[in-house]
């Protein structure tokens, strides 16, 4: 049998509440320590204890590590799920089950092996009783281990690292992985191709997941406000500013420069961050999608009275309470129009954990610049689940503080100013905070109608003006907000545009759509909205354009639509939700199904052959290089003459 | 007294922070005439005059209503924030973070904290922020033009409305309830006594409730119950069209109210009002005499009035946070951003 190395997905099956997921972060992080690309995605249920619940690996070589849809390493631990993920295993893999489930086992196509796991236990005079059902789930590590060759070094540093060094457990479960690995070693034989072998492609890289990233970044970018109400999957945000920033805010004296405070609900959550921005501090909230529902209002009043505030949603999937546990990128277009009234956002896609920690802090500067709330969106997927990523890079930029008047300026202005004028013409006013002690400082602020002087006003010229600047405020952000990353394949006429989590995947499906149908594709991940004019020039350029989302409705491809009509004609929505991460397969799927053969057939055979940059998390910086080399290029000489500040590396 | 707050050619006294009681003024009031609500900016514009506050040193909040308006019409000089209904608690818990030796004032009414609000009102209570937090309470929407408020009685009918069938939130008991630290009751017309409560709330470090019957003088006007004189039937005013609003006088005390005394006042609408003062060695630390005496006050129809609960031993919520002594929105970059050393060890951190 031929060996197939660092190139399958294992998939493990358990009971929710069982403590699996120290055993399955075990293996992810062993792979990753061994130096081979690796995912990891938690399929879990909306409960605490007692479902089914799946974790799924995926090791690959090449660095194509987005979610796979083809199972080749089973291990049942679950009866409830024991038929489903028995029957799930590709013809060729390998299923590995407790064996005090007692069903029957009917595959003949898959090497299929029984684990004594409660004899493991049991026998081992190294675990006490009392610990069994804790350390259980280490035994199928254990044997897996031994099947796949799994460094135990590198299993050792993970548990080290997951116990935070604490002898006791980290000796306990590796007892029970060792008792595991002993066992096979004695009595199974090997029956499938699957084995990892050390590489060098993690070298240098980190681990994390986006919520972490996105608490730390915030933290670097001065974070000093923090409000928000428990729901799944954000929490671990908020958990995480309570975890470091003890940590990396610490002072001499012992004082705090900064408050996480838990709200009764996401309306108070979003009112204590606006009330704290308004009041000149950088504040955040974290929610997912029923909580922003729940912030609409404040939203509304934030964008209209022009306070800085920086909203991260953690996107789940559906409508009302939908599916809390499940991923999707589903709160688009609600988040880009939220509120009544006119209104317009600025967003921020992330689309890995290190751009989740660099929009962490550059966030503040663009909400502080352009003093608006500012939504960052991610996913479930990419905020729960551990990413490999390059380490988090200290902002190189000072901090943007934006436009503020101390009592010195006051004193120089003589007193006279307005908070709404449009001073410099870029549709961005001067403001003051509370505690500024000028006499002539002060204003009321309102969401009601307001003049340039911040005083009431129902005046329709008023208005009109005055929601009219706040539209120019929206022209005024594109110089400040990320611009998209721009892949690219010599050759190629038709265009992809995607955001957010599914890179990994869309560039897999560009791969498998280049070596396997000859179809040639430009890649532009948009990581900002509005639109910069980057985005004006993919459309111009490329004949057929496929629009990839996490959604029912193709919400990207609505906002494309809505905004650049005379392209409409070519966007091709690609558009998939339900609840599990994007892998290659729909997207490749979703894009031949609609995909039309250009007339002229310029593809030439000698471009086909040649195979596009394979994806690996490191070739991130290549890609980013990318940018300035595009064919984007023929905008840019228009384009430099804005200095595009959030876009230089 | 004026329904313009701020006076021509008000003598040039000035008080110990050097400012004149026109410092302390604001624009001129668009509450109707007779309104309570504008007895009360004029007090709270004479408690901080005579307490030589700085208005720099306040900041204002409001939610939406009429109440929620009058922020406009006192403290020109301090910082406003007129936010939305029923969410003022959540705006100045934030704003109050920004600068902990700043205090705050904020404006509501019955509908703001008791109906759309009641959920802030009480989470503001139980975290003690260092604000007076005035409830303008007249049992009655006045900006949609005269519906119920939870604050209305049961049995009151208003035109349109017909008759209130629920029976009423009592802030104070509310307040009480959530673990608020000065609880005080007062009446609009008897500006001598709110002025007093506004002063001791200011002076309070932690959240002070301050409930103030203000009658509406445009929507609450129907002869009834809880207003326990009934106007004669061929005194009202049926012609009274929702978009006319009679000028009238504003209410106010005939007497003085001794300690544990009872006095009537007759409203706009004929009825009467029975305002009942904490009797004389009353001890405002007991939250259960306090519960005792709203609950007495509720079974005879008084509205009692005075401080109801005090407890200064409980740290505000700044306070329980030990922030730094410098303001947080002065703090800059030095202050917030780790140093470079530490992006190291954040990725040591991770695995």
């Amino acid at each position: 049998m031929n060996k197939i190395i660092n190139d399958f997905s294992i998939t493990v099956g358990t009971v929710n509440g069982s403590g699996s997921s120290t055993a399955n972060n075990t293996i992810l992080r062993a792979i990753f320590k061994m130096g081979i690309p690796v995912s990891g995605k938690n399929l879990f249920p909306s409960n605490i204890q007692g479902l089914p619940t799946w974790y799924t690996i995926r090791a690959n070589k090449d660095g194509f590590i987005a979610h796979h849809e083809r199972r080749d390493i089973v291990i049942a631990m679950n009866p409830a799920s024991f038929a489903r993920d028995l029957a799930s295993v590709a013809p060729g893999g390998a299923f590995y089950y407790a064996d005090d489930i007692k069903q029957s086992i009917t595959r003949t196509d898959i090497a299929v092996y029984p684990m004594p796991v409660k004899a493991i236990l049991r026998n081992d005079p190294n675990i006490p009783s009392n610990f069994r059902d804790l350390v259980g789930n280490m035994v199928y590590v254990g044997v897996l281990a031994q099947m796949i060759n799994l460094d135990m070094e590198k299993i050792l540093a993970a548990l080290t690292f997951h116990f935070k060094g604490k002898q006791k457990p980290i000796e306990m479960n590796f007892n029970a992985l060792k008792a595991g690995a002993e066992w096979t070693k004695a009595n199974l034989e090997k029956k499938d191709p699957f084995y990892v072998e050390p590489m060098n492609k993690t070298d240098g890289l980190i681990m994390a997941d986006g919520n972490t990233a996105a608490a730390l970044g915030s933290i670097f970018g001065g974070v000093q406000f923090a409000a928000w109400y428990p729901i799944t999957p954000a929490t671990s945000i908020a958990e995480s500013l309570n975890e470091y920033l003890p940590q990396l805010r610490k002072r001499a004296d012992g004082k705090k420069t900064y408050a996480v405070v838990q709200a009764e609900d996401e309306l108070a959550a979003l009112g204590m961050c606006i009330g704290a921005g308004w009041a000149g501090l950088r504040s955040m909230t974290n929610t997912s999608g029923p909580g922003l529902s729940l912030m609409t209002e404040f939203a509304g009043l934030a964008y209209y009275a022009e306070v800085p505030v920086v909203i991260w949603d953690v996107q789940r999937i559906g409508p009302s309470t939908g599916l809390p546990t499940r991923t999707s990128q589903g709160d688009l277009t609600f988040s880009y129009f939220i509120g009544h009234g006119d209104s317009q956002s600025i967003i921020l896609l992330p689309g890995d954990v290190y751009e989740c920690f660099e929009f962490g802090w550059r966030s503040f500067d663009i909400a502080e610049r352009m003093q608006t709330p500012i939504f960052v969106l991610i996913d479930l997927d990419m905020g729960t689940n551990q990413w490999i990523s390059k380490p988090f890079e200290y902002p190189e930029e000072p901090m943007d503080r934006g436009k503020v008047l101390t009592e010195k300026d006051i004193q120089d202005l003589s007193g006279n100013w307005g908070r709404y004028l449009n001073k410099d013409g870029d549709g961005i006013g001067y403001r003051t905070f509370p505690g500024n002690k000028h006499p002539a400082s002060a204003y009321l602020t309102r969401g009601t109608g307001h003049d340039e002087y911040a005083k009431y006003s129902e005046e329709s010229v008023v208005y009109e003006a005055n929601m009219n600047r706040l539209k120019q405020k929206q022209e005024t952000a594109k110089q400040y907000i990320p611009a998209p990353v721009l892949h690219t394949m010599k050759g190629a006429t038709a265009g992809i545009i995607a955001y957010g989590s599914t890179e990994a995947a869309v560039n897999e499906a560009r791969h498998q759509l280049n070596t396997e149908h000859g179809i040639k594709t430009d890649f532009l991940r948009i990581r900002a909205l509005p639109f910069t004019r980057e985005v004006d020039a993919f459309l111009a350029k490329h004949d057929q354009i496929f629009i990839v989302e996490m959604n029912r409705d193709g919400q990207m491809d609505q906002i494309l639509k809505t905004e650049y009509a005379e392209f409409a004609p070519k966007f091709k929505s690609v558009a998939f939700g339900d609840g599990m991460p994007a892998s290659a397969e729909w997207i490749r799927k979703g894009i031949l199904a609609k995909y039309k053969k250009p007339r002229a057939a310029g593809v030439s055979k000698k471009a086909v052959t040649k195979a596009a940059p394979a994806n690996k998390p490191t070739a991130k910086k290549t890609s980013t290089k990318k940018v300035t080399t595009s064919p984007v290029k023929g905008k840019k000489a228009v384009a430099g003459k804005t200095v595009k500040k959030a876009n230089r590396k | 007294m004026t329904e313009t707050l701020p006076m021509a050619g008000a003598a040039a006294n000035v008080n110990l922070a050097g400012l004149t009681k026109n410092d302390y003024r604001g624009a001129p009031t668009t509450l109707c005439q007779g309104c309570g609500h504008n007895s009360i900016s004029n007090q709270i514009v004479s408690a901080l005059y005579e307490m030589n506050i700085v208005p720099e040193d306040i900041v204002k909040f409001s939610g939406i209503g009429c109440s929620s308006k009058s922020p406009t019409y006192f403290l020109n000089r301090s910082f406003g924030f007129n936010s939305l209904h029923g969410r003022m608690p959540s705006i100045a818990t934030g704003a109050l973070f920004a600068d902990h030796h700043l205090k705050g004032i904020g404006v509501s009414g019955d509908g703001d904290s008791a109906s759309i609000g009641m959920g802030q009102f009480k989470h503001i209570m139980r975290r003690n922020v260092n604000m007076l937090y005035i409830v303008e309470n007249n049992g009655v929407y006045g900006l949609t033009k005269g519906q119920f408020s939870a604050t209305a009685e049961k049995g009151l009918q208003l035109k349109k409305q017909g008759e209130n069938l629920y029976l009423p939130v009592d802030i104070c008991m509310e307040a009480l309830a959530s673990n608020a630290t000065f609880i005080a009751r007062s009446f609009a017309g008897n500006p001598k006594q709110v002025k007093e409560l506004l002063k001791a709330a200011l002076a309070h470090d932690g959240i002070a409730v301050l409930d103030i019957i203000s009658p509406c003088v445009t929507f609450n006007n129907q002869d009834n119950a809880y207003h326990s004189y009934a106007w004669g039937k061929d005194h009202e005013e049926p012609l009274h069209e929702i978009s006319y609003i009679a000028p009238r006088n504003e209410i106010m005390l005939e007497r003085e109210l001794e300690e544990g005394g009872t006095c009537e006042v007759a409203m706009h609408d004929g009825s009467i009002i029975i305002l009942k003062n904490l009797e004389k060695g009353y001890d405002p630390s007991s939250r259960i005499e306090a519960m005792r005496v709203m609950e007495e006050a509720q079974q005879n129809n008084w509205l009692v009035t005075g401080l109801l609960y005090l407890d200064t031993r409980k740290p505000t919520l700044t306070e329980m946070f030990d922030l730094v002594d410098t303001p947080l929105n002065r703090l800059t970059e030095v202050d917030l951003r780790p140093e470079r050393a530490m992006i190291d060890k954040v990725n040591a951190l991770m695995f």
